[in-house]
């Protein structure tokens, strides 16, 4: 049971039921603020580089990539994984916490969720764009056909990734939805706008608040919840199949899956911390995003960053003691010295090392210092992914067919296109839907305070 | 009257069943009244109407969009009588290009030629077309390049005209008196030969010059002085026990490099001769595939040649009590080279390509104590290739340049830039009253000339050849003209005034001179079509014996001693070699060859200044630097093994007017010979270089050169392998003990196709590289996208080097699709687009492919290849097929690719099918070898063998169960299909 008393109230100031909403929803009446619309400026220019990117991939080919016979997967499924990671948190995030009756997720699971729908939408474009004949890429779906019919293969971890990210996707986005109808009704109730009264009202799928709503409303969480809560395991690791399967040195580990979901979870916590911290200090939710929110992300990325340690220690450890030589070089004269050396140790200074200065609660409190660390677990695990996937390729089994590599403008274009994507969806986030969920931060609001003892 | 009936109801008497109208008007009628119902009870809205509006609108314009692109196929009204759609003819013929000579068979599908292989019947060729010649077929097609009309003055004229100006004008010139010079390339052809003949006994004051730009002077002027005979004699690599080589790349450029490394190969199979194979000894200033595989090999500078030749006589001739030359310092164990060669006297063979009389001369003496002119070389039927006499060119070209000769002709040879005095040259050709150029397309030399006459692609004209002595071959067209062009005879023909064409002249030639040589049959006609038929006719000659003269060897090896004396020794020489590839820069504007990786240096479309690894330190030089000498610049590429202080620039590049894919490509280092004592001599001392600050990046498919201590190629040496054969290959018996599964082995019941190749044999000449590009439609991409490692070959073979960098062991190992049985790209691949069939091939199926590219990444041998770009059909990538005609060179049996797909070696799926087909027709069962693949075709040296694996008398089952056998990377359990036979070298 939630002691206020040990670990402080969950919403800060005396609130009334009233208070919270128009605090929560005061940013969708307002105006947009100068930063929202600079953001939102950067994010169209970030995300039309994207879009010409693109358009050059598709129209010339992925020659225009600088990925080649040996490294024939380069900073696209780098950014892929990256964003699945990223999109990783939200919904860990909601559906462990939900299932472990943890309190204090609901001022920030919102919006975390709204980053994981953004970040897999963001991560799905690279499958499709990275295919070399991206309109054929309907062949991936299994569907009864007039080739024969001609199936997908079923043992393929490409397709057990089409398959997961699709149902990844359709979940985190349902939970995402249907946790924001009554706050979309609140709006509706609310507003003077009769236009957004239609807009909300339409979203708000006819919600009333009876209690037959809501006790339909808490089922359905739950069994979303149950459902994702698997997916969230899954996908990751499934991504991770795409490696761990292969007969590639510095792949081929069963390590892997476990690895794969602890970074995802990894750098989902530290995009969320990078945007609540933005939130709080933005529309000023110091109430709701308290410094124990906070303060509780920064404990749980110290502990994931512990086994991230260990996980990098354990893939060194194991090319060693497996004595295969192909794995040896690639851990030793590729990743921690060598042509990549700067990737691996960035990596690991970036991803086990700075997070440990969360260990000192003044860094926990400094939001300053918290933001850049943050900022530094994704760079980190960026880097990760480089590693796994470009050194592997670079050089693996005979050293006639060894090669580098480094991107392209389109590349680069590609990923901060995406970034532009995410950015729009975000700062669209913030201007047209609670960031917070009004219903269920009403929920906490005396959670355990000492109202009850009458009784 | 009778009563007829139709049926047994009508017979009995029974009403008979008539057809129910009325059913099927019931059943109309319901169908109706149901759509009526649905019309009339139904409320139809403008809404249903509007929804039905846009929903066919929609179809329609989805419909009209995908709308495919009319092909038209049109039937033949007559069918050609040797033309039948969708099989092949093949036509014996011959390919000379004044360089090259092959007897060879053209591939013709539907009227087009499509790929050239080696005539079995010829004893040069045997079966086997080098990398060049395989890529003659693609010149034919070159639209671009090829001229389609005579031009006069750079503007195109017509044939009537350009005959009669020139005619009068070479009529007038030589009743005047004044000269005319016919210049060409050796000459082979008996016929043209006749035919120069009575052209130039009809035009007055005409000298017939030839001029051969890869020169081989010295040899014949030496084998005058020595033998009396200026001739090229025939090589025997195959009953050499000892081969000791200078500077003669005989498995890559030298006279005839197919005939000699079939016969190296064949004294090297360790498996036949075990302890008998021949040893190979190299002396070489840049390491070229034949030093590469040398059992010893010693890098020295191209001016110590000589020295160490002299020094090696007087060893030897100290063994046969014969009085030595004057000494000087050379490499210290030639003593040793010396001992093994006496110990092998009688079957020893010492060739030097450096064109030099002297050193020639020391040659002859040194093969005339080891009495190799009874064993290792011979006489008899000697090489007619390489005629040019250098004293006689340049003094030409010296005339030439004072105004002596009024009128030029000259025919395949360009000296504008192939000649060191090439200036010279063009001061002459300005000064000439008429200049005439007979070629192909325009070239450095032709844009000088007045007249231009485009001569036809080989394929499209007659021919006949005599390589050998006694050895004759004929060429016929293979395809009709696709420009107007006349071949070099027809024109001469018509010049000379006869009348009927050169196929005609060519048949009364052979009736009235080689026919009657023979007596096997007695009518022309016969003896004519079987002669055609077969390609070749091999009579054979033989030689007097003329006595060895050693006149002068004194004097020459004085010569040589003082010379080497002037060298300086502090400053570099610059040696300079014919690449593989582009020969004499002739074929400068061939894409496939451009894009052939050098075998050694792997580089593409470039020359550049092989250095050594130590020079370079001491130079401050690295790879990519750009250096200058005299006024070029080049590329340093540091190249271990390259003699130290000698930089090594191939010829052939640095072309200016050889068409848009030859032009400008590397540099020319024509105006860099010398001329020595009356000969080109193809290196030069004392050269001057100086760094400059800029960098140049150079294209290569291998960058990292060293084996990592991994065990891909397996090697061990002769003693080690006479104690054990499995010497070596230990690792091999390891895992094989090992080797399991959790899962049901795979049963491949039919045939299971295998490869096995013996990398003993593997001389690493890439003409399987070529071989594979024309049969299975691959691609060229161009320098930009070899530098991103995007090669599209489907066969490459790996380079490895091993021990001192200075002076490293070489290993070649070519690689393609493994198709392994339990391949790791199968199972990664989302849509099923590769698979394995029956019989053990991996395969592709194009269609199916989206592009993922995981199975490139799986692929632990990195022999998938990816289309990036739509190179087949793209203006970006104008190497041929962008074009119409350029297209034809496709093979129909083979899917052109497209962009976004994998694609990878087949085993040469087609011809498997096609062998198997062929064999279901003629009701026999599939012999082991009647499927050859198009890399075990070209192969020289028989390296490569395919076949069956489940027919264990098959070739490939053999090597499979040699204990030399093994495969790469096989710890990994991917059973490939392909095994290695481990390189033994002849070493203790």
């Amino acid at each position: 049971m939630y002691k206020t008393e040990i670990r402080g109230p969950l919403v800060l100031g005396d609130k009334t039921y009233g208070r919270i909403s128009q605090d929560i929803t005061a940013p969708i009446d307002r105006r947009a603020p100068v930063w929202w619309k600079a953001a939102m400026a950067v994010s169209l220019l970030a995300a039309t580089f994207g879009v010409i990117a693109m358009y050059v991939t598709v129209r010339y080919g992925i020659g225009t990539w600088n990925v080649n016979n040996s490294v024939a997967w380069g900073w696209e499924i780098i950014n892929f994984v990256w964003w699945i990671g990223i999109g990783h948190a939200g919904t860990a995030f909601s559906i462990f916490l939900l299932i472990l009756r943890q309190k204090w997720r609901t001022s920030i699971n919102r919006a975390a969720e709204a980053m994981t729908v953004f970040a897999v939408m963001c991560a799905a474009i690279y499958p499709a764009i990275h295919m070399g004949r991206v309109w054929l890429a309907f062949y991936i779906f299994p569907y009864p056909n007039t080739r024969g019919p001609l199936w997908v293969n079923f043992n393929s971890p490409l397709f057990w990734d089409f398959i997961a990210i699709s149902a990844y996707l359709l979940i985190s986005a349902s939970f995402w939805y249907f946790g924001m109808v009554p706050d979309f009704a609140t709006i509706r109730d609310k507003t003077t706008s009769k236009f957004k009264k239609a807009i909300y009202g339409f979203f708000a799928f006819g919600w009333t608040g009876s209690s037959k709503e809501w006790l339909r409303y808490e089922a359905l969480s739950y069994v979303l919840g149950g459902i994702a809560a698997v997916l969230v395991v899954s996908v990751h690791s499934i991504v991770s199949t795409d490696f761990a399967s292969s007969v590639i040195p510095g792949w081929h580990a069963t390590l892997f899956p476990p690895y794969f979901v602890v970074g995802a979870i990894f750098s989902g916590f530290a995009m969320v911390m990078t945007l609540m911290i933005i939130i709080r200090k933005a529309y000023s939710f110091q109430d709701y995003i308290t410094d124990s929110h906070l303060n509780a992300i920064a404990k749980i990325l110290i502990f994931v960053s512990l086994i991230m340690g260990t996980a990098y220690g354990t893939e060194v450890f194991m090319s060693w003691y497996s004595g295969n030589e192909y794995e040896m070089f690639t851990f030793f004269k590729n990743r921690i010295t060598g042509d990549y050396s700067f990737q691996f140790w960035a990596m690991v200074t970036c991803n086990a090392i700075i997070p440990q200065l969360f260990w000192f609660k003044k860094v926990r409190k400094n939001l300053t210092i918290a933001f850049i660390i943050s900022l530094i677990i994704n760079v980190g695990m960026w880097y990760e992914r480089f590693n796994i996937v470009v050194t592997s390729l670079a050089k693996d089994y005979l050293p006639s067919s060894w090669t580098t590599y480094s991107p392209t403008w389109v590349e680069i274009g590609l990923y901060i296109g995406t970034l532009g994507i995410f950015g729009i969806g975000v700062l669209f986030f913030f201007k047209f839907i609670p960031m917070i969920a009004i219903s269920e931060v009403k929920g906490v609001l005396n959670a355990g305070k000492t109202v009850h003892k009458q009784h | 009257m009778k009563k007829y009936w139709s049926s047994l109801e009508e017979f009995e008497n029974k009403p008979i069943q008539q057809f129910d109208e009325t059913a099927e008007i019931r059943e109309k009628n319901e169908i109706l009244e149901f759509l009526q119902d649905e019309v009339s009870n139904k409320s139809s809205s403008r809404r249903d109407f509007l929804k039905f509006c846009g929903f066919s609108f929609a179809t329609a314009a989805v419909l009209s969009s995908c709308k495919n692109p009319v092909n038209k196929a049109i039937p033949y009204l007559l069918k050609p009588e040797d033309i039948t759609p969708g099989k092949a003819t093949y036509y014996a013929s011959t390919f000379y290009d004044g360089r090259d000579y092959g007897s060879i068979l053209v591939k013709v599908r539907d009227g087009r030629p499509i790929k050239i292989e080696g005539n079995e019947l010829s004893s040069i060729s045997k079966g086997v077309a080098s990398a060049r010649i395989q890529a003659s077929v693609l010149s034919l097609y070159d639209g671009a390049n090829r001229l389609t009309a005579p031009l006069k003055e750079g503007k195109s004229t017509k044939w009537e005209d350009a005959d009669k100006e020139i005619r009068s004008q070479l009529e007038s010139i030589s009743s005047s008196g004044e000269k005319t010079v016919l210049l060409t390339s050796s000459i082979i052809s008996p016929s043209t030969k006749k035919l120069i003949e009575e052209f130039t006994a009809k035009y007055k004051n005409i000298s017939h010059i030839v001029y051969d730009s890869i020169s081989f002077s010295a040899l014949l002027e030496a084998n005058k002085l020595s033998f009396g005979k200026e001739v090229i004699p025939s090589y025997h690599f195959d009953k050499a026990g000892i081969i000791v080589g200078f500077n003669a790349d005989f498995l890559g450029t030298w006279i005839s490099p197919t005939e000699f490394s079939r016969q190296y190969a064949d004294v090297r199979d360790v498996n036949k001769l075990r302890d008998k194979i021949t040893r190979h000894i190299q002396f070489e200033s840049t390491l070229t595939i034949t030093g590469s595989n040398a059992d010893k090999r010693y890098s020295i500078r191209p001016s110590e040649e000589g020295v160490n030749l002299i020094n090696l006589y007087n060893e030897l001739a100290g063994k046969a009590g014969k009085p030595a030359l004057n000494k000087a310092n050379g490499v210290p164990d030639i003593k040793a080279v010396a001992d093994e060669l006496w110990a092998k006297k009688g079957n020893a063979l010492v060739v030097s390509g450096t064109n030099d009389v002297y050193i020639q001369l020391i040659v002859n003496s040194i093969n005339n104590l080891l009495d190799s002119y009874t064993s290792t070389i011979d006489f008899s039927n000697s090489f007619q290739l390489f005629q040019g006499n250098d004293k006689k060119v340049n003094e030409f070209i010296t005339d030439f340049a004072k105004g002596t000769f009024s009128a030029i002709l000259m025919f395949n040879v360009n000296p504008a830039y192939d000649h060191p005095m090439a200036a010279t040259f063009t001061e002459g050709i300005k000064k000439a009253k008429l200049s005439i150029s007979f070629a192909g397309s325009q070239d450095e030399t032709s844009m000088l000339c007045k007249y231009v006459l485009p001569t036809d692609h080989y394929l499209e004209s007659w021919d006949d050849a005599m390589p050998k002595e006694g050895l004759f071959s004929l060429a016929q067209p293979a395809i009709n003209k696709l420009f107007d062009t006349r071949s070099f005879q027809d024109t001469l023909i018509k010049w000379t005034g006869k009348s009927g064409d050169y196929h005609q002249y060519i048949k009364n030639y052979w009736s009235q001179n080689i026919f009657p040589k023979q007596n096997k049959i007695g009518l022309f006609e016969q003896f004519w079509d079987l002669t055609l038929q077969a390609g070749v006719l091999e009579l054979g000659s033989a030689s007097p014996s003329s006595s060895f003269k050693d006149d002068g060897l004194q004097s020459a090896g004085d010569s040589i001693i003082a010379s080497s004396r002037k060298v300086q020794s502090s400053l570099p020489e610059l040696f300079m070699y014919e690449s593989l590839a582009l020969g004499n820069g002739s074929n400068a504007n061939n894409p496939w060859l451009q894009e052939l990786p050098d075998p050694v240096s792997k580089a593409v479309w470039d020359n550049y200044a092989a250095v050594s690894p130590k020079y370079a330190a001491e130079q401050g030089l690295t790879d990519g630097d750009l250096i200058k000498i005299k006024d070029i610049e080049v590329p340093v590429l540091l190249q271990p093994g390259q003699a130290y202080g000698v930089l090594a620039v191939a010829l052939g590049y640095g072309r200016t007017a050889a068409g848009k894919v030859g032009n400008k490509v590397g540099v020319n280092v024509f105006p860099f010979i010398v001329v020595k004592e009356g000969n080109t001599q193809y290196f030069t001392t004392g050269i001057q270089i100086t760094k400059t600050a800029k960098k140049y990046d150079i294209a290569r498919t291998q960058i990292h050169h060293s084996m990592e201590g991994r065990p891909i190629v397996r090697e061990t040496k002769l003693s080690e392998y006479l104690k054990n054969p499995e010497a070596g290959n230990e690792l091999h018996a390891e895992y094989e003990k090992n080797k399991g599964t959790l899962y049901p082995a795979v049963e491949f019941a039919g045939h299971w196709w295998a490869m096995a190749i013996d990398l003993n044999k593997c001389i690493g000449c890439n003409a399987c590289v070529i071989g594979c590009q024309a049969e299975n439609n691959i691609p060229v991409i161009g320098k930009d996208e070899m530098m991103k490692k995007r090669s599209m070959h489907w066969i490459r073979i790996d380079r490895y080097y091993s021990e001192d960098a200075e002076n490293p062991e070489v290993v070649f190992q070519p690689l393609m699709c493994q198709h392994c049985d339990n391949a790791p790209c199968e199972n990664v691949c989302p849509v099923a687009a590769t698979t394995h069939s029956s019989e053990g091939l991996n395969q592709m199926a194009y269609n199916r492919c989206i592009g993922t590219k995981y199975c490139i990444n799986n692929c632990p041998y990195k022999v998938r290849r990816f289309n990036w770009f739509r190179y087949a059909d793209n203006k970006a990538f104008d190497y041929g097929t962008d074009t119409d005609l350029g297209k034809m060179v496709l093979n129909p049996d083979v899917v052109v690719r497209e962009r976004g797909v994998v694609e990878k070696c087949s085993f040469c799926v087609q011809r498997i099918q096609d062998n198997k087909l062929k064999a279901k027709l003629e009701g026999r069962e599939l012999k082991d070898g009647d499927i050859m693949t198009a890399c075990m075709q070209a192969c020289s040296s028989k390296a490569i063998v395919f076949g069956d694996k489940n027919d264990p008398n098959s070739d490939v089952s053999k090597a499979m169960q040699n204990p030399r056998n093994y495969h790469i990377l096989e710890e990994l359990h991917t059973l490939p299909s392909v095994g290695y036979l481990t390189k033994v070298r002849n070493q203790d």
